[in-house]
């Protein structure tokens, strides 16, 4: 997964073509560290869709500005606009299903 | 992965992993299904105070990581899974996963508790943006920022107190008097020492509002009706919580809260299955509470499953037949009967064997056969009940049972 944060976050996401995941986590957040390896593992399923994760501990204000303010959270964008969005109560297997709904 | 174990625990909290350390170690082949994070509800908590031995800033996610080793150390087997379906009424129980199906001689339910929604408008539609009810695992985005917090118990004001490390003001909502919290008293004056707190008494939340994130809450008193706005970047609620128990409704009782009672051995209404933790009837929810009862339910299922084996080794797949006498020692004339039994039996030593049953010790199997009188005695063959007497064990009776044999 590429790391994305306030230098890249325009270019690798906002202004980039087609669909992008942003995995928001924190290292205290321990429902994150859980979802991790099943995200690394759907990256590997869904090959149109660029994997990213964002530390919210570095990168708080941007977070905020994609009106993330609670964690887990995974955003997907397709070019540049968000389409799918999970908070909190999620599973991987929730993740898989908006994914397969967007890439097909 | 193997699918047939001893004992299944759902549930990975401290109550499911005590019983998952203890049934371990006593060498029952033990699997523990999570759906979520191992460590439960304890896991998201920084502030772990009051666990006997560990008062030196343990955190919740260090202190079950710790137990989540111990498990393993005694050979549990994990699994990360959602159960969705139980059959608990024979004595193989089975449990069903999103995943898989899996079958146990004995249950522990430690789904725990969650979070209580307040059911105010706004909550859903803001939940992770800036509504949480997980101080750790959001306080990291109130650097500097001012939150709410609604609720007064231990939670809620130990939550309230770690977010004031993060957070520039924290406003705490009470719905009761002024003074008045149900947290503890040291927790209490933790609170009000901190110069980061404020509360606002006799209220609570009406509304939150935002435009795709959290901007204003709607506080009203509930003495005065009188309702205001309060800008702020955060609400978050501890009300309480509720049993996870919508898996095991109409298979097991529940009382009319919806949580498990469970006697002291935390034995349930359903033979060989066992509630433990937040999710039974219990007066103080609490890791070491849950962890004490995740202990017990493993040794009363490894001596009921123990029980359960005799009996149906001695007597239930026996070809011969069977006269169970069940007795009491503090039966005096069950006691005194004993040897009459004994001699009937030895009488018969072609045709029928005799076991005994102490109802002292196990009241499960005389419950299951319907014996209420002390002595009785139950004539098995090929694991049926065949005939019966009770009360008073004359030898025309006994007699009368050896022709049925
Ligand atoms: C914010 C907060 C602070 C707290 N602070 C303290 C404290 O300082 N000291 C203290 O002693 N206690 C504290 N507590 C209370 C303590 O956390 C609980 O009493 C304890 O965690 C209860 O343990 P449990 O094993 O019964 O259930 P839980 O911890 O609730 O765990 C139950 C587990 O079961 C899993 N589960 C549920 N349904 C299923 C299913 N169908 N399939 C698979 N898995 C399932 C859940 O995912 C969960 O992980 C706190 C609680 C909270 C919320």
């Amino acid at each position: 997964m590429l790391e994305v944060n306030k230098e890249n976050f325009e270019v690798e996401v906002l202004s980039s073509k087609g669909l992008v995941l942003v995995d928001f986590w924190s290292p205290k957040c321990v429902p994150c560290m859980e979802l991790i390896p099943h995200v690394e593992e759907l990256e590997g399923k869904f090959e149109q869709v660029k994997f990213c994760k964002l530390n919210i501990l570095e990168n708080r204000r941007l977070a905020m500005g994609q009106k993330v303010m609670g964690l887990p959270t995974i955003l997907v964008y397709r070019d540049g606009e968000k389409v799918v969005e999970l908070s909190k109560d999620f599973t991987h297997e929730d993740l898989e299903a908006k994914l397969i709904e967007v890439a097909g | 992965m193997a699918n047939s174990y001893d004992l299944i625990v759902i549930g990975a909290g401290p109550g499911g992993l005590a019983a998952g350390i203890y049934a371990s170690r006593s060498k029952l082949n033990t699997l523990v299904i999570e759906k979520g994070v191992v460590g439960g509800q304890a896991a998201t908590t920084e502030e772990m105070e009051n666990y006997p031995g560990f008062y030196l800033g343990v955190t919740g996610p260090q202190l079950t990581g710790h137990m989540h080793k111990h498990a393993e150390h005694f050979g549990c087997n994990f699994l990360k899974d959602e159960v969705v379906d139980l059959d608990l009424t024979g004595y193989e129980k089975v449990v069903v996963t999103k995943n898989g199906r899996y079958t146990a001689k004995a249950v522990v339910i430690a789904t725990g508790a969650e979070p209580r929604f307040l059911g105010v408008k706004g909550e859903k539609e803001l939940k992770g943006k800036g509504v949480s009810y997980c101080a750790t695992c959001d306080a990291d985005f109130y650097e500097d920022l001012d939150v709410v917090v609604l609720g007064n118990g231990d939670a809620a004001i130990e939550e309230a107190i770690y977010l004031t490390r993060f957070a520039a003001k924290v406003t705490i909502i009470v719905i009761h008097d002024e003074g008045v919290m149900d947290a503890t008293k040291v927790i209490q004056e933790r609170a009000y020492k901190n110069d980061k707190i404020e509360f606002i008494w006799n209220s609570t939340l009406e509304e939150i509002k935002g435009d795709g994130i959290v901007e204003n809450v709607a506080i009203k008193n509930i003495k005065t009706g009188k309702v205001t706005d309060l800008e702020t970047n955060g609400v978050f609620i501890f009300v309480g919580t509720v049993p996870r128990t919508e898996l095991i409704k109409g298979k097991v009782e529940l009382d009319q809260r919806g949580y498990i009672p469970a006697n002291e051995l935390m034995e349930t209404t359903v033979d060989g299955v066992y509630a433990v933790g937040d999710v039974r009837t219990k007066y103080l929810r609490q890791v070491v509470t849950a962890a004490a009862d995740g202990a017990i339910a493993a040794v009363a299922a490894e001596k009921y499953m123990q029980e359960e084996e005799n009996f149906k080794s001695e007597v239930l797949d026996k070809a011969k037949a069977i006269a169970v006498m069940f007795w009491s020692p503090f039966h005096q004339g069950s006691l005194e009967m004993v040897p009459l039994v004994e001699k009937f039996a030895s009488r018969h030593s072609e045709k029928l064997d005799m076991v005994k049953i102490d109802t002292y010790r196990n009241q499960r199997i005389a419950r299951r056969y319907d014996v209420k009188e002390m002595p009785s005695v139950l004539l098995f063959k090929g694991g049926e009940v065949v005939g019966r007497v009770t009360g008073d064990l004359t030898s025309e009776k006994l007699e009368k049972l050896a022709t049925l044999a």
